[in-house]
């Protein structure tokens, strides 16, 4: 039997009560939102819930909002089979917070924790093998903060002398050029520029 | 007295004609058995999301061709499907049976490749001599509607971005007309082949809880005995008005595998020839002058058109807070965009979905226990793209 997106929302609701913070539908999705300590907890729900099914994890990934106060927001996606339905779950977290790790719920939340990790830099508690994932071997920084420039911080060339790759900071031989069209008075800012003033202070 | 035990450490990749691309696996092997493998990816990534961030929702699109880069257009399909959502866009219903014809172009190009390449590493050459030609037909089919071969960047959000050439739609006809028998000569080289049954027969099984606790999608799932398919189970598009099968595997092995994937070729030629048989004329772009930029010949004399073609080619158009998920099945499974909007020009977050990650993944457990010369058997199986995987 398929339940709608509606009575699902109630079932969750009546079923996860003080664990969810709210919950809505925009545009045909079903959005919960909830306190990070609790996630383990609602997703094991999901997962075992007759009336949700939510049997297979899509993917987990983090939003960065510098601005906020609790900077980071996580967010999971499952998919049910046998219901035919989506579910999102987000949670808003500090920097330095912990999330709990699900892989011991799903085993193929290991790598995407993974990446959330080596993108934003968020910490999981109890994940079994917690390093980087798609960047360089000893790569630093967390490229997909809001704060972590496009062209990166240093750039790789073979180095004759050397006989190896090695890493440089990055020289750019044409300005990285961000028109910015949206108040087109006030010109666009130079990354090149920026590093030259930063340099004679 | 126990005799101490000691593991072979081989390194496999970076550059491997068998790993599809640039994958560093790291085998240990306790004499020719694998007792672990732990695949380093990463080595093609590119930062395609921090891009994106960047780049307003028409300069993003390109970036899709380069993801799976075997079928680019199933991948700008999901992109332009989530712009679609989010501004509540209707596209013209020619535009919508061009999409679905240009999909299934792509996953028979992606099939092809896939099909082919794996009966490569476990020994036959001939295939992919035959696939290839097949492939390359194909591609000038992409070149002649969108320019490129590979990377087309056809797809517009509202619609596509030119209409079929004259001749073209008779041309892929025919093509469906010729290419079952060929379908049918890859199979009489391989489906009843005593060594390619040897090689994969019973070789990475994959049982149907696993394949839902790996996160596994399209075929990966199918072989194992799921029947889902996101054109028929959340059709999108214009999938719901062609008739047209789910292929299912019984044993979730790498030769299940391989027999679903003949068979969704044919379900696709299936699909194309009542695309092209059903296909209605029309525009083949939204006009809502707010999203997609006029004719040319209309910029000459409506100063309208050339104020909306000025302000799309520079600011480009803003689309609603909010956000989306959209999924569509791509060859290799589920290829998802999660969209963010926060109602400026450029996506304020684009966190792409690439089935192969989850597949890759999964690697350890699909390959423990075997022997080392099953790695390629398996790893052709995934139908792995390094584009998709490492973004």
């Amino acid at each position: 039997m398929i339940i709608e997106l509606e009575d699902l929302e109630k079932v969750i609701n009546s079923g996860l009560t003080t664990f969810i913070k709210s919950s809505e539908i925009k545009l045909k999705q079903l959005i919960i939102h909830c306190k990070i300590e609790n996630i383990s907890e609602i997703i094991l729900f999901l997962k075992n819930n007759e009336k949700c099914k939510f049997r297979q994890l899509i993917d987990i990934t983090a939003i960065d909002y510098p601005e906020r106060e609790k900077r980071f927001r996580m967010v999971y996606f499952f998919l049910s089979h046998e219901n035919n339905n989506r579910i999102i779950i987000n949670s808003d977290i500090e920097i330095n917070t912990k999330v709990p790790s699900i892989t011991n719920i799903f085993p193929s939340a290991n790598w995407m924790e993974r990446e959330v990790f080596d993108m934003y830099g968020i910490l999981f508690s109890k994940h079994p093998d917690l390093r980087r994932i798609l960047t360089d071997y000893e790569f630093e920084g967390y490229p997909l903060r809001k704060d972590f420039p496009l062209t990166g911080y240093t750039e790789v060339r073979y180095s004759e002398n050397k006989k190896k790759v090695i890493y440089e900071p990055v020289k750019l031989e044409q300005n990285y050029r961000n028109f910015d069209f949206e108040s087109p008075w006030k010109g666009t800012k130079y990354i090149k520029d920026q590093s030259k003033n930063k340099n004679q202070e | 007295m126990v005799k101490e035990k000691k593991t072979l450490n081989l390194n496999f990749g970076p550059q491997h004609p068998a790993a599809h691309g640039v994958l560093r696996l790291i085998l240990e092997l306790d004499g020719e058995v694998i007792e672990r493998a732990d695949p380093h990816i990463g080595l093609l990534h590119r930062g395609t999301e921090k891009l994106i961030e960047h780049k307003t929702y028409a300069q993003a699109l390109p970036y899709f061709d380069r993801l799976d880069y075997v079928a680019p257009m199933n991948q700008e399909h999901a992109f332009a499907l989530a712009i679609e959502k989010l501004l509540d866009l209707k596209v013209p219903i020619r535009a919508q049976y061009i999409r679905v014809l240009f999909c299934e172009i792509g996953r028979i190009l992606s099939h092809i490749l896939n099909i082919t390449t794996q009966a490569l590493d476990v020994g036959a050459l001939t295939p992919s001599l035959w696939g290839f030609e097949e492939r390359e037909t194909l591609m000038t089919f992409y070149e002649r509607v969108s320019g490129s071969r590979l990377h087309a960047n056809y797809f517009r959000t509202g619609g596509v971005h030119q209409d079929l050439p004259m001749g073209l739609a008779e041309d892929i006809l025919k093509f469906c007309e010729s290419f079952p028998k060929i379908i049918d000569d890859l199979e009489n080289l391989l489906t009843d082949n005593r060594i390619f049954k040897q090689r994969n027969v019973d070789i990475g099984i994959v049982s149907q809880q696993d394949a839902l606790d790996y996160s596994f999608s399209g075929v990966m799932l199918r072989g194992s005995g799921v029947a889902w398919d996101l054109r028929k189970s959340q059709p999108y598009e214009c999938y719901e008005k062609f008739n047209f099968k789910i292929p299912v595997g019984k044993n979730g092995d790498c030769y299940d595998r391989y027999l679903c994937r003949i068979e969704e070729m044919r379900e696709s030629i299936n699909i194309m020839k009542q695309c092209l048989k059903d296909i209605p004329t029309g525009p083949i772009k939204t006009i809502n002058g707010k999203v997609s930029p006029p004719p040319k010949s209309e910029i000459k004399k409506s100063m309208e058109a050339l104020i909306h073609h000025f302000k799309l080619f520079t600011e480009g158009y803003r689309v609603d807070a909010g956000e989306i998920y959209t999924a569509v099945e791509a060859p290799k499974g589920e290829f998802g965009v999660y969209l963010v909007s926060d109602g400026s020009n450029k996506p304020y977050k684009c966190k792409i979905r690439a089935p192969g990650f989850s597949h890759l993944q999964a690697m350890d457990y699909l390959i423990k226990g075997h022997m080392l010369a099953d790695v390629p058997a398996v790893l052709g199986s995934l139908d792995v793209v390094f584009g998709e995987i490492d973004r």
